[in-house]
Formats: structure tokens, C-alpha cells, sequence
């Protein structure tokens, strides 16, 4: 016999996950404009790899495939990683990179639901350790993107004739730590030729295509400000204070930490994964908070080229402290 | 008092479904072959059936004398025999059978021929009461007659109103009729109220005159148009001053007693405390109704309105059904097409029954009956991985975290399921009715309430063989004691005694000595005297 209740709203998590893949399509859009068909390529092979490794950790788990396969789930990490990795990256970083992320990072601990860690960013920082070479060679987006050929070379390991160096270069956020003081900040940004509108040059784009992504997801009301807004707000804050009105001691503005680097995608599809964060209202702000503090603290302090992974995944370490803390008052307890 | 309404933080909207069955006036259910009375009482081993089988029995006569006021009392809703008495499939979440009266019911041609007969006799007889008056009646009184019509909650805990009463007694401030009615498809207290709000106005003035110091609030929510104009035109013809109309948001679950508490006053009911204890009583507006047609005309609690609705009915209305009516019989006259019947539903959506026996009877809690279709209650698809989305605890009016609740439930962490109010949780079912994951969390909150019931109970037999093995130890121990003291005592006395015995042999040896020496003595004196005598 059935247990009440006997209605349902009928939203379903296969749903809930396909709303999440349908708001990440501007930002691939603009990845795909500044960085060529290497995006493409990555997301096809990395989410294909990831379906098939999920499907078979089903099977050895003797369970129903179907099941694990149609909440989407699986696909979504995939997409994550993919718009994570630059469109250099040869065939075996994403084997590499999505094999981590869905074996290690979400079916050793019992499939979806039960993953402490975000699983598209272990299989980043188990990347970015092992492969540093391969997954800093962003594509400058100031050169031309490589054709669709090259593309394939480079997907097949196959250095192009005109080599790398004709497309890779530094990042604003490398380029911004490691310029020589003595510069105030608005002189570096008028030379600097990263230098776009208002952040960096092609990667205020693709921030603005994830944060319109974001909104989206605001809207439908799959994800809530509680996590995203206090993770953008302390990552502007401390961008505030250290930017001291762009001496030559300035650690960059709060526009530039914006929109540079991963800060939307991560603030609001990979800290926003219900899985690894944090579950309370009020906890969801301190995990925002959070991460927003580390993301700034590793980039400016740290040696990394972006933060967003590492802070993520220290914010997932601290969210069962964070639920602990931060139990509400039950109805009943409130006012009495 | 406060003006203000204090709407509920988190809650859901759901699809109403009430018009349905609002499309024309309460019909007056027919009279069914057999009636099914189950004896439900609190206390069943207190309770005297005063009927057997083949008895006849009249409208309004006494079966069943409940124990005192926390008893219920139970009167026939018709003429007829009783043709059987036990187990009888209810509506259940045991789904066990109870014992049940079976009534054959008489035609009410023939009824009328035997009461012919009987009618002064049967007018005269304890099956009726007489009216009251009820501005002239103490409290004591009026909680008397309460409990002699067998009045029980009609909102659907059923809880016996006279013992409610009576320990309401002694500081409830404030009386909260609940005509809320939140749930969808649901509308016998909006029908209820249509008809006849003057009655139930009334019923709340006598629970004012039980209760002289204390105000009354009605709360109602706002989708039921038409009967917050009758409730408003019946008050200003009642000019009591004690009684003030909420009209509250529509949000589920704002009916359930300690949320609309809150609504209307802005208190929150102590978590583990009753309302009663903080000052509230609660009734419903139907029991309101009943009280007053007990004191006024007499009446004893033998029916009740009923909503019969759902998609495989053709003809969905409020009923006034006799207890014990069969729901069978009640979807036929509602025009049931059993081949689209696919879930049977007793109560609301969220919060009732299924049912799996077309036989269950009409009770006084049984508010509604959904015939369902299977478009209307498809079957939930299997349930997934919960992923901590945390919309659960968006909608729960405890302001509860069904997610952790859901996680330590499933690992039997009955501790932390305890330490995270699970036992705050009203089973509303808002959580489970927004799961992405279509999980069963009402479910699983339920087993582990039971578990965490059983555990306890196991515990408290353990600690209570405890206090008993210690008791026996001590007992033992003191027997020991006491018998050791009496040995002693028996040892102290022995020595006294061996002493005296030795001190009167010393004595008797003095007595012997004292003797010898008197003989030898004697014997000297003849000794000297022979020596005397030869010389």
C-alpha cells in the first residue's frame, strides 16, 4: 500500500539535471566562439567517456543502468569538466580527468548522492596536479582559434606545425600576478592587451554567458541566491579592499575577479551542487562566503592560474561542519 | 487582542480541486442495507457494549457506553438489528480489522410501522435528550451532555470533545475553530458552513459559555469565498463580542492545529507540549456544528458531511452519511465508475489513507472519500538518490531538515534523527510532495517514529528489570544482613546464657562444697562426741 502523500508536484531530478545542462549552452556558445572546436571535441568525448564509465560501475555494481544513466547526472559532471579543460587537451587528459571525477570523486562513495566532493572538480584537481603543462595551455583568445584541423591534431596529441605557442597565452589573472610593480593597476590594464571591456579579454564573455546561465537556473528556481550571491559578494569584497583604488600594490579589481577565470561557472553551477554543499540556509551562505574568501586568498596569494576548484573543494571538507553549526531553530522553538 | 495574522513562513501551494464537489447543496445519503460500527474506543477494556446480536435497536439508542468522559459513546444511526458483532475491515493504517457492530437497518416504512408500537415509549426512553438550554447551563453540564451524545472531534483525530473540555477547564485563553480546511478536493466544512453557519456560530457560543474566559478565533482561508460571507452575516446576527473572524493565506499545511495557532497569534505551541497546555483549544468547525445540535436538539453523534469526489465519480458532492455507511454504498450513489477507479483515498491527498477494501465504514474522522482515476494519482516512478537539493526544507512548516531527517532515518541514527525534532514532524507530507527524487520521506519518517517507539519502550522494560534485579540484590542483601544480626543475636544470647548456666554450676559446687563441709563438719562433732563418750 502507498503512504501519503498521494500527489506530487511533478518535478523529478532527470528534469532538475536537464535544466542544469540547458543553462550552461551560452557559455559553451561563447567558449566555442573564443577557443574554437576543441570545446566541442572535449564535450562530446568527456561526456561520452563519462556515460560509459557510469553505466559500467553499474553494472559491476549489479545495478539497474537505466536508472543511473536517465537522472542525467552523470552527463552534467561530464559537461563540467569539459568547460573546464582547455580545447588544447589532448584525448587521454579528459580520459584522464572525467575517469577521476566519476570514479573517484562520486562512485567509490556509492554513486550520486552519497559523493563528499564535487566530482567534476576532483577530476579537475587530480588534472591540474598531475598535468599542469596540458591544462594551462589555454588558447589565447586574442590570436585567431586554431582550425577545426589542428583542433583534431591537438585532440590527437599531434603538436600542429605552427605549434602551440601560435595560439596558447597567459591569462589575465597569470599575467596580473606576475607583472612586474611599481605599475598602478589602470596602467597595466591600458598596456596590457588581455585587457577587454570591462574584465579580460574574451573571458568576460564567457562569465557573463555562465552568469546569464545562472540566472536562468535563478529563475526556474532550481538553485537559490543563498549559496552564489555571498560567494560573489566576499570574492568582491576582499577584490575591494586589496584593490585600494589601483596603486601598484593593487591585487586587481573587483570587476576583474568577476569576470575572469571560472568565477561564474563556479559560483553558480559548481558550488551550487546540492550533493557537496552545504544543506542548511544559513549554512549555505557560509559556504559561500567561503569559497568566495578562498577563491581570492589562492588566487592572489597562491600558485595557482585559478582558484575556483581548490576552493570548492575545501568548501565541500568544511559543509558537515557547516550543517552541524547551523541547525535552525525548529517551529516550536522560536519564540517561546 | 492582536489584529494581525501571521502568515505561515514555509508551506506549499497546491492545486485546490475543492469546486468539484461544491456544485450543489449537502445531499442527504441514503440508508444503506447494513451499517458498520466499529467499537473504536481509548480504552477499549472499559467500554460495555449493551447490545448482543439479534437485538432490535432504535435511532439514537445507546450500543456502546464508553468509560466516563474519555470514553465514547456510540448510538445507532438507524433503526434495525444487530446482526453481527466483530472484526470488520476500517480505515486503517494497520490495516488491521476492528470489532465492529453490523447493523441490519429496516426499511423506513416499516420502521415507522414499529414505531408505532413503541413511540411513547421511545421518546420517553434514554435513546433521546432533551433540549437544552444551554445559557442557563453550567460548564459541568454541557460537557454531561457532550459526552453522553458521544461527541468526538470531527477534524480527524476524533478524540473524545467532552475529555478535551474538561481539561480545558482549567487556563485556556483562547478557542481556534479550525475551518482552514487546507487540503485539496476536501469541502465538507465549507458546505458545512454554507448551510448552516448560524448552528455552528452557536456551537462556538456554548464552548464560550464552557469556557467564560476565553476568546475565540475563527480561522478560514481565503480561497473559501462564499462561506466567509455567511460566517461574516452569521456573526453580525450573533453579536458576541468574544468571537473574531482570520481570514488566513491559502498555504498547506495552515489547518494543522499548531500552525494555525500560530497564524492567528503569532505563538509558536512549545515543541513536545500540548496546545491545551499552552493556553490553545482547538476544535473544527463541524464539531462545533455537532455540539451545538447535542445541546440544542438533543442529538447524539450518529452522522456526519462528507465529501465524495475524485475523477471516477460522476456525481461529486458533500453527503450527509450515516456512520458505518460502507464507502461502497456512498460511490454508488455518487456514481462511481469502478473500470477508472484506481486509488481510493480516505481523507485528503497529502495526508490520508489508501484504501484497499471497498467496505470500510463511515466514521467520525472520515472528512473525505477520493475516487481517483490513475491520471489523476499516477503511480510515484522509483525513487532516486536524494541529492541534498534541500526543497524539502524550503516547504517544511516545522521548519524541520527533511534531508538530514531522510539520511539518519534510513541509517536507523535514531539519536540524531531525535537530536533533528524528528518527532516535531506533523506528517504533513509537504516534503515528499516536492522531492525531485520522488522519495517516500513520510514513509521512512513514520517506521523510524515506530523504531525510535519501540527502542524506547525496550529501553524503559530494560531499565524498569534493572530497577527490579537491584531491588532483588538489595533485597538479598538485607535479608543477609538481618540474618546475620539475628545470628549474632542468637550467638550474644547463647554466651549470656552459657554464662548464667556456668555461674549457677559454680554455685550448686559451692552448695555441694558447703554441704560436705557441713557433713564433714557433723561428722567431727559425732566424732569428738563418740571420742568423748569412750573416754
Amino acid at each position: 500500500m502507498l503512504s501519503s502523500p498521494h500527489q506530487h508536484q511533478g518535478h523529478s531530478t532527470t528534469q532538475l539535471m536537464q535544466q542544469v545542462l540547458l543553462a550552461t549552452v551560452p557559455g559553451i556558445v561563447v567558449l566555442w566562439y573564443f577557443f574554437g572546436w576543441g570545446i566541442l571535441i572535449n564535450l562530446l568525448w568527456i561526456s561520452s567517456l563519462g556515460l560509459l564509465l557510469e553505466g559500467l560501475t553499474q553494472i559491476l555494481r549489479g545495478r539497474s543502468m537505466i536508472d543511473a544513466l536517465s537522472d542525467y547526472s552523470a552527463l552534467v559532471t561530464a559537461v563540467l569538466l569539459a568547460v573546464s579543460i582547455p580545447s588544447t587537451a589532448p584525448w587521454w587528459l579528459g580520459l584522464i580527468g572525467i575517469s577521476a571525477a566519476i570514479l573517484l570523486g562520486k562512485q567509490v562513495y556509492g554513486g550520486l548522492g552519497y559523493n563528499p566532493f564535487n566530482p567534476a572538480m576532483v577530476g579537475y584537481v587530480v588534472l591540474l596536479i598531475s598535468f599542469p603543462v596540458q591544462m594551462t595551455r589555454w588558447l589565447s583568445p586574442l590570436v585567431p582559434s586554431p582550425s577545426f584541423n589542428d583542433s583534431i591534431l591537438m585532440f590527437a596529441d599531434i603538436e600542429p606545425i605552427v605549434g602551440y605557442d601560435a595560439y596558447t597565452g597567459a591569462t589575465i589573472l597569470d599575467a596580473y600576478r606576475e607583472h612586474q610593480g611599481g605599475q598602478l593597476f589602470t596602467e597595466f590594464l591600458s598596456q596590457s592587451p588581455l585587457h577587454g571591456t570591462w574584465a579580460s579579454y574574451g573571458w568576460e564573455w564567457v562569465n557573463l554567458a555562465f552568469l546569464l546561465g545562472g540566472l536562468y537556473l535563478f529563475y526556474k528556481k532550481i538553485i537559490t541566491w543563498h549559496i552564489s550571491l555571498p560567494l560573489l559578494a566576499s570574492l568582491s569584497f576582499l577584490a575591494l579592499i586589496f584593490h585600494d583604488g589601483g596603486s601598484s600594490a593593487s591585487l586587481g579589481s573587483p570587476l576583474l575577479h568577476l569576470f575572469s577565470g571560472a568565477t561564474m561557472l563556479g559560483a553558480f553551477f559548481i558550488a551550487t551542487d546540492p550533493v557537496s554543499a552545504s544543506t542548511t540556509t544559513r549554512g549555505k551562505v557560509i559556504y559561500g562566503l567561503l569559497i568566495g574568501v578562498l577563491i581570492f586568498c589562492i588566487r592572489v596569494w597562491g600558485n595557482y592560474p585559478d582558484a575556483v576548484a581548490f576552493s570548492v573543494l575545501l568548501g565541500n571538507f568544511c559543509s558537515p561542519l557547516i550543517d552541524n553549526l547551523t541547525k535552525s531553530k525548529v517551529f516550536g522553538e522560536r519564540n517561546v | 487582542m492582536n489584529q494581525l495574522i501571521f502568515p505561515l513562513k514555509r508551506g506549499i501551494h497546491l492545486p485546490e480541486r475543492k469546486s468539484i464537489s461544491l456544485q450543489s447543496p449537502i445531499i442527504e445519503s441514503k440508508l444503506p442495507p447494513q451499517l458498520f460500527l466499529p467499537i473504536t474506543q481509548p480504552h477499549y477494556e472499559k467500554a460495555k457494549v449493551l447490545v448482543s446480536v439479534g437485538d432490535y435497536v432504535r435511532q439514537g439508542q445507546l450500543l456502546v457506553k464508553g468509560n466516563g468522559l474519555s470514553g465514547i459513546n456510540i448510538h445507532s444511526p438507524s433503526d434495525g438489528i444487530i446482526s453481527a458483532i466483530g472484526p470488520h475491515p476500517i480505515a486503517n493504517a494497520s490495516q488491521l480489522p476492528e470489532i465492529t457492530l453490523t447493523i441490519d437497518t429496516l426499511p423506513s416504512d416499516k420502521a415507522t410501522f414499529c414505531q408505532l408500537d413503541e413511540s411513547l415509549e421511545t421518546l420517553k426512553s434514554e435513546h433521546c435528550f432533551s433540549p437544552m438550554d444551554w445559557r442557563r447551563a453550567t460548564p459541568a453540564e454541557l460537557i454531561v451532555r457532550a459526552s453522553e451524545c458521544g461527541l468526538v472531534g470531527l477534524g480527524g483525530a476524533g478524540f473524545p470533545t467532552a475529555r478535551k473540555l474538561q481539561a480545558a477547564l482549567q487556563d485556556v485563553h483562547t478557542l481556534i475553530i479550525n475551518a482552514a480546511e487546507c487540503e485539496p478536493y476536501i469541502t465538507a466544512d465549507h458546505a458545512l458552513l454554507l448551510e448552516h453557519a448560524e448552528q455552528v456560530i452557536r456551537g462556538i457560543e456554548i464552548l464560550l459559555e464552557i469556557l467564560p474566559q476565553a476568546e475565540c478565533l475563527i480561522g478560514i482561508e481565503e480561497n473559501k469565498n462564499e462561506a466567509i460571507e455567511v460566517l461574516h452575516r452569521a456573526l453580525l446576527n450573533a453579536e458576541n463580542s468574544r468571537i473574531a473572524l482570520r481570514i488566513i493565506p491559502t498555504l498547506y499545511p495552515s489547518g494543522a492545529e499548531k500552525q494555525l495557532i500560530y497564524i492567528l497569534t503569532g505563538q509558536e505551541v512549545r515543541s513536545g507540549k500540548l496546545t491545551i497546555e499552552s493556553g490553545y483549544l482547538c476544535h473544527n468547525v463541524g464539531t462545533a456544528f455537532a455540539l451545538q445540535q447535542a445541546v440544542e436538539s438533543g442529538k447524539a453523534l450518529t452522522h456526519r458531511i462528507v465529501t465524495v469526489t475524485g475523477d471516477a465519480v460522476s456525481k461529486p458532492n458533500n453527503y450527509r452519511v450515516a456512520f458505518g455507511t460502507p464507502v461502497e454504498f456512498l460511490l454508488n450513489q455518487a456514481g462511481v465508475n469502478l473500470t477508472k477507479l484506481s486509488t481510493l483515498i480516505h481523507g485528503g491527498p497529502l495526508m490520508g489513507l489508501e484504501v484497499t477494501s471497498h467496505m470500510v465504514p463511515v466514521t467520525s474522522i472520515s472528512n473525505c472519500f477520493i475516487a481517483g482515476t490513475i491520471e489523476e494519482f499516477p503511480p510515484n516512478p522509483p525513487a532516486r538518490p536524494c541529492i541534498r537539493c534541500s526543497y524539502c526544507a524550503d516547504v517544511c512548516p516545522a521548519g524541520l531538515l527533511p534531508q538530514q531527517l531522510y539520511w539518519f532515518s534510513r541509517s536507523q541514527e535514531q539519536d540524531k534523527a531525535r537530536a533533528h525534532h524528528l518527532f516535531d514532524c506533523i506528517e504533513c507530507g509537504a516534503c515528499a510532495y516536492v522531492c525531485p527524487s520522488h522519495i517516500p520521506l513520510v514513509h521512512y519518517y513514520r517506521a523510524a517514529k515506530a523504531d525510535i517507539r519501540v527502542a524506547d519502550e525496550k529501553q524503559q522494560m530494560a531499565n524498569h528489570s534493572k530497577e527490579r534485579f537491584e531491588f532483588h540484590q538489595q533485597r538479598l542483601a538485607l535479608e543477609k544482613q538481618q540474618e546475620e544480626s539475628r545470628r549474632a543475636e542468637r550467638a550474644r544470647l547463647a554466651s549470656e546464657h552459657k554464662k548464667t548456666s556456668s555461674d549457677t554450676r559454680n554455685d550448686a559446687q559451692a552448695l555441694i562444697a558447703a554441704a560436705l563441709a557441713r557433713v564433714k563438719e557433723k561428722k567431727e562433732i559425732t566424732n569428738k562426741q563418740k571420742n568423748k563418750d569412750k573416754d
